[in-house]
């Protein structure tokens, strides 16, 4: 069979890093064009097959950040470097890289949604992504949680970024209270002049889209990203359909002003 | 195009020579294996004879599980390799069907060859061997609702036949086909199709679907009356909805298979993701989600409505829900009814 789509290719696992009590980072060796919010159909031949955010890329790398929560990403937790882990893709149109260049750039994530936007933070702190300001809100439930956090440390200690946890807890002296407060308390100078990418769980990303809507940032200035069950990546199975619209293929990353009228 | 006529008797035997050089599938009366007692299936299947051929009565099961299994393996597992599920026969498969479901088969390929730009190569190698042989079809079935849905009338055939008492007629499209008939005398014979059906639907024309039309109370009914069981899915010639699963061999954990399955948006767990989040946990949503794909969410896609009004939905749902009824309750709510 000729290009058989659903066909994946073997990666080796070249580094497996624990992030936090239940998610890990998997690096593997492949190359391939990619653009940060995309994803790859991940698998383990007799386990199954899942959608992954891309948490980074490099020419030849691709990293995966993973919780543990279904039969794959269970399995993948048992996986060991020079083991392989079976990719295709990417898929998806990914953040709107064009766009995000030369903004003010705010980055309001929360849990496992901080995994795609990872490139993106990557990228703004070190200049492949050029923008005019950057800030970026990660928020997790508790500090057992908290995912990439020598990155995002960084990123707090030269003043854009803040790392929040839903409530104090012993032994955090950083920030605490839910992202959707933190966003309230942005000031900015001029709200229609930012561009506000949002992912994380759908309950923090419609609250976190109206406190973005409050500050008065336009609809088509704020970025989603949808996460949905998909068996496939390539419009063919029907279960990331909203309306006449296939995360799979249209999305997973859409405007604000978009993703408004995509009613599941 | 040519046409021939035989009588049934002829035919019987032309029917012989195509089991020869093809595959024969059409639908077929299984006695007694019917959802009540005393009842008969009737579903495609591969035929043996002319006489197997049902004409009296509607398939239960549409003709998709040809290009469409509802299980099919992908790739078979040994250790870390991946090697695709060879292809069951070659050759040119002949299936009688009527216009609606070869209409049901365009939208089949629109999903599985045309959307995201991705041809679907375990359903093409499938597609490509049918040769489609319509049976005309000039007077409704129970819940029929084809004109209204425009899928009446089919083109996409090697041939047409009439099936009329003691004689067959036989148009002849694909002239590869011809040599099968040429004992035939020559006929005048072009196939006509239903112009009326007993049940009509009027088909929503909206650009944009108002928002309240996701969350209207006509909904709320079928909550209560879907169960879930799926069967509107699996007996529909255009659901194509599938989950892919991964399974091993009991006997030897180091091989095994990925296969797909028929999926359908009104079965439990259709949206489930790991962790548990899910979305249309309400079965009325999930009724409002198959009606605005079959007549609104396809055609915005494709430029044509999904549904092709075959009315197996409503022969098989257990509940009594029709489909068609539901339609008229979508246009009557646009109209500014309760949806009545």
């Amino acid at each position: 069979m000729k290009e058989n789509p659903y066909r994946p290719f073997p990666a080796e696992i070249t580094c497996i890093r624990p992030e936090s009590d239940c998610e890990f980072t998997i690096t593997v060796a492949a190359s391939a064009e990619m653009t940060p919010g995309q994803f790859f159909q991940v698998s383990l031949p007799r386990v199954g097959e899942a959608p992954i955010s891309i948490s980074d890329f490099g020419d030849d790398w691709i990293q995966f950040t993973v919780r543990a929560v279904g039969k794959l990403t269970n399995a993948l937790q048992d996986l060991c470097t020079g083991e392989k882990l079976f990719i295709r893709g990417p898929y998806g149109n990914g953040f709107p890289m064009g766009i995000l260049a030369g903004s003010n750039l705010i980055i309001a994530a929360g849990g496992s949604g901080v995994a795609p936007v990872r490139p993106l933070i990557k990228r703004g702190m070190d200049g492949r992504l050029l923008v005019r300001s950057l800030q970026v809100l990660a928020g997790f439930k508790s500090k057992e949680g908290l995912l990439f956090s020598e990155e995002l440390e960084e990123c707090r200690s030269c003043g854009r970024g803040t790392i929040t946890i839903d409530r104090p807890q012993e032994g955090w002296c950083g920030s605490t209270g839910l992202i959707t407060e933190h966003i309230r308390a942005l000031s900015l100078e001029d709200p229609s002049d930012v561009q506000f990418v949002i992912v994380g769980p759908p309950v923090m990303m419609k609250y976190s889209v109206a406190e973005a809507l409050e500050l008065g940032v336009p609809e088509d200035r704020i970025w989603v990203s949808f996460e949905r069950l998909m068996s496939c990546g390539l419009g063919k199975c029907g279960h990331c359909k909203i309306d006449s619209t296939y995360i799979c293929l249209d999305g997973p990353v859409f405007s604000y002003s978009r993703a408004a009228g995509l009613i599941d | 195009m040519t046409s021939f006529e035989f009588t049934r008797e002829a035919f019987s035997d032309v029917f012989g020579r195509m089991l020869d050089r093809y595959a024969v599938h059409g639908p077929k009366r299984f006695l007694g294996r019917g959802r009540f007692a005393d009842k008969d299936l009737i579903k495609y299947a591969k035929l043996a004879a002319l006489d197997e051929l049902e004409l009296e009565e509607k398939s239960y099961m549409s003709p998709k599980s040809l290009v469409f299994p509802p299980d099919e393996t992908m790739f078979y597992f040994t250790g870390q390799e991946f090697t695709e599920a060879p292809e069951e026969a070659e050759g040119e498969i002949i299936v009688f069907l009527r216009p609606c479901d070869i209409n049901g088969f365009r939208r089949l390929d629109a999903m599985f060859l045309e959307n995201g730009g991705v041809r679907d190569l375990y359903y093409l190698r499938r597609r490509e061997r049918l040769r489609f042989f319509m049976i005309e079809c000039v007077e409704s079935f129970d819940n029929c609702f084809c004109v209204s849905m425009k899928s009446n009338v089919a083109e996409d055939y090697s041939a047409a036949l009439r099936f009329d008492g003691d004689m067959v007629y036989v148009e002849v499209k694909d002239d590869s086909f011809s040599p099968l008939f040429l004992d035939g005398a020559s006929s005048d014979f072009t196939p006509d199709f239903v112009r009326e059906n007993r049940k009509r639907v009027k088909v929503p024309d909206v650009d944009e679907m108002p928002p309240e039309m996701f969350t209207h109370p006509m909904w709320d009914e079928y909550d209560h009356r879907c169960i879930a069981c799926g069967r509107c899915n699996t007996s529909c010639v255009t659901c194509t909805c599938f989950s892919v699963r991964d399974l091993f061999y009991t006997d030897s954990r180091q091989s095994g298979e990925r296969r797909r399955l028929w999926d359908g948006c009104h079965l439990d767990g259709f949206t489930e993701m790991a962790g548990g989040a899910s979305y249309r946990e309400r079965r009325g949503e999930r009724m409002r989600y198959k009606a605005f794909h079959k007549i609104y969410d396809f055609r915005k896609r494709f430029g044509y409505d999904m549904c092709v009004g075959c009315g197996r939905c409503d022969d098989a749902c257990p509940e009594y829900i029709s489909f068609a009824e539901c339609i008229n309750r979508v246009s009557a709510a646009l109209r500014g009814g309760d949806g009545r």
